[in-house]
């Protein structure tokens, strides 16, 4: 039979060719654009510029990106460790009830993620009942706040992201051969500790996919430093957008971009090596 | 030894965590006070304020058109990418693989600036039809990844079948291929529909003056602590539709639960 390529060339051609000219191009442009000179009134210049990746020199920004990884990493953290429990539990259900809550579980993450972080933004709020209450039993100041601190970020940001932690941890926990933590007790380990030496490594393929789809996102937050962050907890999603809507420094923007991509692309290269090991 | 309540008293806490502050929301949406602070008793008034916002109304049209725009046409490149790369096997489809992956995992910031950079090199107004352009783009993926899932239990068998009684390729695909599809591209079409009305960053970053979805019009009032109570109804509302979009597609992905078991 004669090989006939044809049917496969028709049906790639479309989002081969869609992606290619609104993913690859565009991501080819950002770098592009970081050796561009910027314009006073906000466009880009003609002809060639270090400008921007001179600018990159900043001595605001080791601490920018350095606040960057760790709050994606401390987001990253918390999630791992609250999911972890969370998926063994899950698992460990009547297939009827593993449904329901993982229906449950997958709700919040349908609802609208603006919506979500201006509830918590009402939730701290420095006039709201948690404050009030944190104040009437003395463990919040009178001039201390909730928001636009570290610790809203992040308790934000898990909220956000832990059900992305929790799916790939179930699947793989749903998996795993129960028999070996009996087997671990019966061989004398303690609960915890077959927790720890059987259970995780077990599902380690499903930890490192729950690292993946929250600590890659997390490095490019934006909304949530911005919505319950202050000024001491910018990260590189926010200068991102103060470049290009405040400063209208383009080429900057851009040149912030380019490095945020080659910061996202690191990780990525860590499960290539999984995979090939 | 009996098992550990650690894990179970952890699920519940989390799914209190996950719930509250939407109840929160919901509850707050009937209080009578300018200030989520306390309870002023219960009124329906931001209700009535939120159908007399004509601009609310106007970003939520403009969601719906958006978002059906893209889904409808995420759903045939996401189909058509699907059946492509699970039909053959092929460098081409390598390199197609790792495309249709790139926006799943690229951080949304980086899809909106790059494409906001690409709209501008090649002059392009930034209107409703960018904001189109961008969500078709992250849509596309998703689809093709809900539809491939079903594919994957897709015995072409039955297309071959088809086309032996004598239908034309055409016919095999609308009569048999399509109808035993249906349900996936559904389910993937309703997700694209979703995360098209939910997206924020990318939106803000590709639309143009006037040209407000809902989610950037309700970020902006947000900001500018703007009719707060009024977000609180309308978060509600939008909570309710959300629900019922999620039981929909629970209807439509069951069947396949059911076969693969």
């Amino acid at each position: 039979m004669k090989l006939d390529r044809k049917p496969e060339l028709l049906s790639t051609a479309p989002s081969f060719l869609w992606l290619v000219m609104f993913v690859l191009v565009p991501v080819a442009i950002i770098f592009a654009i970081a050796f561009r000179p910027a314009l006073p009134a906000g466009g880009i210049g003609e002809g060639w510029s270090l400008d921007a990746i001179r600018a990159l020199a900043d001595p605001s920004y080791p601490a920018l990106f350095a606040r960057t990884i760790f709050t994606a990493a401390m987001t990253t953290f918390l999630c791992i460790a609250a999911s972890l429990p969370v998926a063994y539990a899950m698992a460990r259900l009547t297939p009827a009830w593993r449904s329901r809550v993982l229906l449950l579980v997958i709700v919040p993450f349908w609802t609208n993620f603006v919506i979500r972080v201006f509830a918590w933004q009402q939730i701290l709020h420095a006039q709201g009942f948690v404050a009030e209450a944190l104040r009437s039993i003395g463990l919040l100041g009178d001039n201390d706040r909730l928001l636009g601190n570290l610790t809203a970020v992040i308790i934000v940001s898990v909220y956000t992201y832990l059900p992305f932690a929790i799916l790939p941890l179930f699947a793989a926990a749903e998996k795993f051969d129960f028999g070996l933590l009996d087997a671990a007790r019966d061989l004398g380990a303690k609960p915890l500790r077959a927790f720890f030496s059987v259970f995780i490594p077990g599902i380690r393929q499903g930890v490192i996919t729950a690292f993946l789809v929250v600590f890659i996102p997390m490095l490019g937050s934006y909304v949530v430093p911005d919505m319950v962050g202050g000024t001491g907890t910018q990260m590189i999603g926010n200068k991102i957008a103060q470049r290009n809507f405040t400063d209208r420094n383009l080429p900057q923007a851009a040149a912030l971009s380019g490095a945020l991509a080659l910061l996202v692309l690191a990780p990525m290269f860590l499960r290539r090596k999984e995979k090939t090991a | 030894m009996k098992p550990s309540r650690v894990p179970f008293i952890t699920l519940i806490l989390v799914l209190v965590f996950f719930y509250l502050p939407i109840c929160f929301l919901v509850l707050n949406s009937f209080n009578d006070s300018r200030y989520a602070s306390k309870w002023n008793g219960f009124t329906t008034r931001w209700y009535e304020r939120l159908f007399e916002r004509t601009d609310i109304l106007a970003a939520l049209g403009n969601s719906v058109k958006v978002a059906t725009a893209a889904s409808l046409t995420s759903m045939v490149l996401g189909t058509a990418a699907a059946f492509a790369l699970q039909r053959y096997k092929s460098h081409l489809q390598d390199a197609h693989k790792l495309l249709v992956a790139v926006p799943l995992v690229l951080p949304d910031i980086l899809m909106g600036m790059s494409l906001l950079l690409l709209f501008i090199s090649f002059g392009m107004k930034l209107s409703l039809l960018t904001i189109s352009i961008a969500h078709i783009t992250f849509c596309l993926s998703y689809v093709a990844l809900v539809v491939q899932a079903r594919l994957q239990d897709f015995d072409f068998n039955v297309v071959e079948a088809a086309r032996d009684l004598g239908a034309s390729k055409v016919q095999a695909f609308m009569k048999v291929t399509l109808p035993l599809l249906a349900p996936g591209i559904l389910a993937g079409g309703l997700l694209a529909f979703t995360l098209s009305i939910d997206d924020y960053v990318i939106t803000y970053f590709v639309k143009g003056p006037g040209s407000d979805t809902l989610p950037t019009l309700v970020y902006s009032m947000i900001k500018k602590s703007k009719d707060l109570p009024v977000i609180n109804a309308l978060s509600s509302l939008m909570l309710i539709v959300t629900f019922a979009v999620v039981a929909i597609s629970q209807r439509l992905t069951r069947p396949a639960v059911a076969e693969s078991k």
